[in-house]
């Protein structure tokens, strides 16, 4: 069957089998790896876009369900060089070890931003608890989320690979770690 | 990745297209909305339907709307919708409780009420919502519409009074003065199925006492609301030992399986914990509610 | 008490001005992951490429009677449906495993576990090869199941491994440690001894990413390029040469990113061999990506071991010696991914943090018609249970002498002044501070707050609980004497290569999985080095680009590889020194280094930098006799000894009296894992590991039902934690550096898989001490928490 769509701002149109499951159309078909599969029951969230705005778990939608929305993925956070504050958390507090479940995370975490500037911990641990994160043990997410809040102008530049070190070499900061104020440091 | 056996796919237009197209594919055809019990079963090729009907262009199911003495729900309405709406939260404060533990947020921005209802899996949340609340479920067929209560709706685990060439259109539920209600569930992890959970609706009568109460139990073995409830306490005033008492006659109604979440004697433990539980805060809901009333 | 700043543990951070090495910076990978620019296995696509699909058995142990194919093979899309059959004339229907064990790559004989590979297609596209596996016809002669190892070594239990000439039992192994008579002597003297089973349930790692691998074989130059999800890619490599014939030069192993480990993508498995196997029958790349039923049914669990514990003490809580004999169920081939002289991996130090006068362990290995596997999921090759073990211990005997469990433990430390501390069955800890690290995590979570707190909530019949753990890790195997895996040594090797312009790239045989090794050991070089980290980039994960190591599990990438790092850095520091002095007509020995230059000693303006000294290396300068024109050296670090991570951790959680559910309240970790490199790395592997223990404490097992059906099989029923279920984490540190590593490091990768499980049921426990609970099984699923409050706790399996 004959399907359209808008992924990022792009309109698509392609012939597919009904079955195809929107994930596998988005990597597939349309090439975005960036979305990630982990289960088949829509357990663990990996494989979550934005449909009209709404992380959806884009293994139980159908590509054909979603003929006719406006389709989200991970590569659609970013405008060019500029990352969308979530991305730039996520780097800023570590919100992310494997990567694997990052993509998902983001999204939600910008779907919720949209909707609530600035969510609390509890609101932000709420929203994600349909996505399992096997690495980060989720305070980091939570850290990343608050920090986007905190930061809601888009990032430029940050995060381009290479190109951002090329251009700009400071995106990389090193602290002092003896200041680091979320670990319970001792001193001697 | 699990894949669905092929099948054909349609998208209805409007209800009435739909039901034409029910007819057309005959039993092989399944209404598709959420699809978040759906899809995983075709996955595992437990479901094969030919024909899928997409009902998720149907906006003029998606509505919650006050009539009178009713809230009129439309089948097509999300969970995150039902989870968000302040007026039923007013209205039916078990919903919100019931809606902020079934599945998770992303699950909930697909799955629908009427999908809930349709599949009636026992560990589903909301069909214990509906019947303690009394709410009726209108479907539609080539027949006309027909107006279902509970009890006639859900006929057990997996199973409605929703034929084959039928669409389950909207879910009414009557407004209450006086009147509070409440949802507990135990999960082992946020997201899962109950291991057991119990709503409860009281209605207070003016001087304090219960005038009418209904209390149903998930994934505990019964389908219907827990019988003599309203019986033992009508009349009398809330207190803990008649939340025993109901919890009691919840737990002799029971009739759990044992599984992974739990043995027997657990789950029964639950239906009466649960349901001392609910009474207790759908009690105390409803005498707020009657005090706001007579400040009114 | 003193505990150790950071800044003045590191041993080269003397000048807080230096801009360069340790500490907190972003992480190099990053940038690709947020913009979903990694590369992971089943994002590859081959020009050409095929798709495979594995059909499994439905049933745990059944003859296999026929295997009809010609349905599937006539599929339009199908190209190649292999059987047993086709693999046997192949001589490869078994594989070796890294227990000196063969696993069927596919069924031949038997089916010997629900989930067993039994047939494997190929088609164009993965939808077809699916619908593929709808089409083969298979006929079981479906035979008794045997998945309760207490019973496997009844004279009636069926023998499973029929097939192996004269076996007629399902023992796999007895492997003992430590002296039977001086524990049973201390025993039979000790004031108190308690006893108690303890059984750690099967989990599974389920890393977010799957297992997978892309095959492609070139029949024209016979090269096999693999690409795989493959923790340890110049292992698989030695090993698919061993296993598949092909010589091992025309084999390229690529690990590419990998989305989480946790020792599931350590084993050869059988999907990644049939992928070859597609590929070479259809001359075309073959990609196979396991689901999810798949990877928890059938490839490497965790755990599975039935432990009965015993403790001997004075009355007054001086514990004295630790017994234990342990079932370990290994399922249906001892695929256990260990060094080979260790069959139940580290468990032996049992013995814990404590200065212990005698232990004796024994464990016993049995087969079952349980998929194959054991260890993973973080263990550090069984600490996990091992830790289990005498963490639990120690809280039943604190119960049974009514003291608190942290007095207990610190009355039994080993002290530091004991290090190197040689326990009674044959390890060296390196160093320790145990005391340090636990008066830290009782201070930070206000133990003796929380201790009224409790007390407070118990007499308004409040469950709230405290649990205290202590682990000591054992990790960075290891010195190639002691270990190998297959005869393989456990060194790893590191190249390190200084461009003219100064900017490097380290090449690395160890592979991550989200550990963030791109950033970590360009901070080790640029530490050495002088060169900003951000100027070094880190090559991992291809055997054509990388030097042979065994790859990272175990903890032992910074243990192992960081010191491969380290002294690489360093030698070409040296040789930059020979450089440097030619440069500036002086001899070396008058030079002196400094923040990545070369100076002459008295004249610190008279220097070179490392980069001015990679121009020359790569230049015109005529350098030094017995110096060649680059900057460049390798390495194979053989490490002298493990390393001993250790660490302090308390749980609060509160306990439903009505329902039995579990919340955990807080949790206070302090981990010593030496020299820290950066801290916002160590910190997420933290947080990453106590999530792990929330899950298993709280709800994660694969359970079998009687018939042999794997209950376990989806996310629906193996429960991992969301955010919902674990609090935000309190993390503390000390720094205790190894004496033997290069840097001092010592891992840190598992250390909170170890150490938290442990504290969370002590702390369940805890609360359910009104109720005369001493012990319970993991999960404490609110099910299984009610039955212990009623008295009827029960083991899992």
């Amino acid at each position: 069957m004959q399907i359209s769509m808008t992924v990022n701002g792009n309109e698509v149109s392609s012939e597919i089998e009904p079955r195809v499951l929107l994930v596998h159309y988005i990597r597939e078909v349309l090439g975005l790896t960036g979305t990630h599969w982990g289960c088949d029951t829509s357990n663990c969230g990996t494989c979550v876009v934005l449909m009209d705005g709404q992380p959806v778990k884009s293994c139980t939608v159908l590509a054909a369900m979603a003929a006719g929305h406006d389709i989200r993925t991970v590569e659609g956070l970013a405008t060019g060089a500029t990352l969308d504050p979530v991305q730039q958390g996520f780097m800023e507090e570590h919100g992310l070890q494997c990567g694997f479940c990052t993509p998902g995370m983001m999204l939600t975490a910008r779907a919720l931003l949209d909707k609530n500037p600035h969510p609390d911990a509890g609101e932000i641990r709420q929203a994600i608890s349909g996505q399992i994160c096997r690495c980060t043990g989720y305070a980091t997410i939570v850290r990343s989320v608050q920090w986007a809040a905190a930061h809601p102008a888009a990032v430029a530049g940050a995060g381009l690979e290479g190109a951002a070190e090329v251009l700009d070499g400071t995106d990389t900061v090193v602290e002092d770690v003896a200041t680091e104020t979320d670990d319970a440091e001792v001193k001697a | 990745m699990q894949i669905p056996a092929p099948f054909d796919y349609v998208r209805a237009t409007t209800v009435d297209n739909a039901l034409e197209l029910l007819t057309r594919h005959g039993p092989d055809s399944r209404i598709i909305a959420g699809g978040h019990s759906l899809l995983p079963m075709m996955k595992l090729r437990l479901a094969r339907p030919e024909w899928l009907i997409d009902i998720n262009d149907l906006y003029e199911l998606d509505y919650i709307l006050r009539d009178g003495g009713e809230l009129r729900v439309g089948a097509l309405t999300r969970h995150t919708t039902l989870l968000e709406a302040d007026e039923i939260a007013e209205l039916f404060p078990i919903v919100r409780d019931a809606e902020q533990v079934i599945a998770d947020p992303v699950v909930r921005n697909r799955g629908t009420i009427g999908g809930s209802l349709c599949q009636a899996d026992p560990a589903e949340d909301l069909s214990t919502v509906c019947h303690v609340l009394g709410a009726v479920a209108v479907v539609r067929g080539p027949a006309g519409e027909r107006t279902l209560t509970m009890p006639e709706f859900h006929r057990g685990p997996y199973q409605t009074a929703v034929g084959q060439d039928e669409l389950l259109c909207e879910v009414r539920f009557p407004i209450r003065p006086r009147t509070g209600s409440a949802y507990e569930k135990v999960e082992r992890r946020a997201g899962d199925w109950a291991v057991g959970a119990a709503g409860a609706a009281v209605t207070l009568a003016e001087d304090g006492s219960i005038a009418d109460a209904a209390v149903g139990l998930t994934a505990l073995g019964l389908d219907q609301t827990v019988a003599g409830v309203a019986g033992l306490l009508r009349g009398k005033h809330p207190s803990e030992e008649l939340f025993a008492d109901a919890g009691r006659l919840a737990a002799e109604a029971s009739d759990p399986v044992a599984d992974q979440r739990g043995p027997v004697d657990y789950k029964r433990h639950l239906a009466d914990e649960l349901t001392r539980r609910v009474l207790r805060r759908a009690c105390a809901r409803a005498a707020q509610t009657a005090a706001q009333t007579q400040e009114g | 008490m003193t505990v150790i700043n950071e800044r003045e543990s590191n041993p080269a951070a003397g000048d807080p001005d230096r801009p360069i090495g340790y500490g907190r910076i972003q992480r190099k990978e990053d940038p690709r992951f947020v913009r979903g620019k990694g590369n992971y296995i089943d994002d590859l696509v081959l020009p050409g490429m095929l798709h495979g699909a594995i059909l499994r058995a439905p049933v745990a142990h059944a003859r296999l009677v026929s295997i009809d194919t010609t349905n599937a093979l006539s599929h339009p899309k199908v190209l190649a449906v292999i059987t047993g059959k086709d693999l046997e004339g192949l001589k490869l229907a078994w594989a070796p495993t890294l227990s000196a064990d063969v696993q069927a790559v596919l069924v031949t004989d038997k089916v010997r576990f629900q989930g067993q590979e039994v047939a494997f297609v190929v088609a164009e596209d993965r939808y077809a090869a699916r619908d593929a596996l709808e089409l083969i016809d298979v006929e079981y002669d479906v035979l008794p199941p045997l998945v309760d190892a207490r019973k496997a070594l009844d004279a009636d239990a069926p023998v499973i491994r029929d097939e192996i000439p004269g076996r007629t039992d399902n023992k796999i192994f007895d492997w003992e440690i430590g002296s039977a008579a001086e524990t049973d002597a201390v025993f039979a003297s000790a004031d108190v001894v308690v006893s108690q089973e303890v059984v750690y349930p099967r989990v599974h790692p389920a890393p977010m990413e799957t297992c997978g691998a892309v095959a492609d074989f070139d029949p024209v130059d016979g090269k096999l390029t693999l690409y795989e999800t493959t923790q340890a890619p110049h292992a698989h490599r030695t090993l698919f040469a061993i296993v598949a014939g092909i010589p091992e030069h025309k084999i390229r192993i690529v690990s590419p990113d990998i989305g989480g480990g946790f020792g599931n993508k350590v084993g050869i498995y059988p999907g990644y061999i049939l992928a070859v196997v597609g590929s070479i029958v259809t001359g075309r790349p073959v990609k196979w990506v396991e689901d999810r039923s798949e990877n928890l049914m059938s490839t490497s669990f965790a755990r599975d071991y039935i432990m009965q514990g015993e403790i001997a003490a004075t009355k007054d809580g001086k514990i004295l010696a630790l017994r234990t004999n342990v079932l370990a169920d290994h399922g249906a081939f001892n695929a256990t991914a260990q060094p080979t002289k260790n069959p139940a991996g580290f468990f032996s130090i049992f013995t814990g943090s404590y200065d212990l006068q005698a232990a004796y362990c024994k464990v016993t290995g049995v087969y079952t018609n349980k998929a194959p596997g054991g260890v993973a999921y973080a263990c550090s090759f069984r600490v996990t249970e091992a830790v289990y073990l005498v963490e639990r211990m120690v809280d039943v005997l604190a119960r049974k002498l009514e003291m608190d469990p942290a007095e207990l433990r610190l009355k039994n430390f080993i002290k530091p002044e004991q290090f190197p501390y040689a326990n009674k069955t044959g390890w060296v800890y390196d160093s320790g501070n145990y005391e340090a690290a636990m008066r830290l995590s009782m201070e930070l979570a206000g133990y003796e707050d929380l201790r009224r707190e409790q007390q407070e909530k118990r007499a308004k019949g409040e469950l709230m609980g405290i649990g205290v753990a202590f682990f000591t890790e054992v990790v960075g195997a290891g010195p190639r004497k002691h270990f190998n895996i297959v005869g393989l040594g456990m060194a790893d090797g590191a190249e390190l290569r200084v461009h003219p312009t100064g900017k490097a790239v380290v090449r690395l045989s160890v592979q991550s999985q989200g550990q963030g090794h791109e950033t970590t050991f360009a901070q080790i070089v640029a530490e050495e080095l002088g060169i900003p980290p951000e100027n070094i980039d880190v090559v991992h994960g291809d055997t054509d680009q990388t030097p042979f190591g065994l790859g990272t599990y175990g903890s032992r990438s910074t243990p192992v590889s960081g010191g491969a790092v380290a002294l690489v850095a360093r030698k070409v520091r040296e040789k930059a020194k020979l450089i440097a002095a030619a440069m500036l007509e002086t001899r070396p020995e008058d030079l002196e280094w400094e923040k990545g230059r070369w100076f002459v000693k008295g004249d610190p303006t008279a220097g070179k930098t490392i980069e001015d000294i990679a121009m020359a290396a790569h230049g015109t300068l005529t350098l030094p006799e017995g110096v060649d024109g680059n900057l460049d050296a390798e390495v194979t670090y053989d490490p002298p000894n493990l390393t001993f991570p250790f660490g302090a951790y308390i749980c609060v959680v509160d306990v439903d009296p009505g329902t039995g559910h579990v919340k955990v309240r807080r949790f206070i970790a302090v981990d010593d894992c030496g020299t820290r490199i950066n801290p916002m790395i160590i910190e997420g592997q933290v947080h990453g590991g106590l999530t792990d223990g929330v899950g298993m404490a709280l709800m994660e097992i694969i359970e079998f039902d009687a018939d042999g059906n794997n209950l376990g099989g989806s996310f629906m029923d193996y429960l991992i934690p969301t955010a919902m279920e674990v609090p935000d984490w309190e993390t503390g540190f000390t720094v205790t550096p190894s004496p033997h590593h290069p840097i001092g490091a010592k891992g840190i990768g598992e250390s909170a898989t170890v150490g938290s499980p442990p504290a969370i049921v002590n702390a369940v426990v805890d609360a359910l001490a009104p109720f005369g609970v001493v012990h319970m099984d993991m999960p404490c699923t609110p099910a299984r928490v009610w039955a212990a409050m009623q008295g009827r706790a029960r083991p899992p399996v």
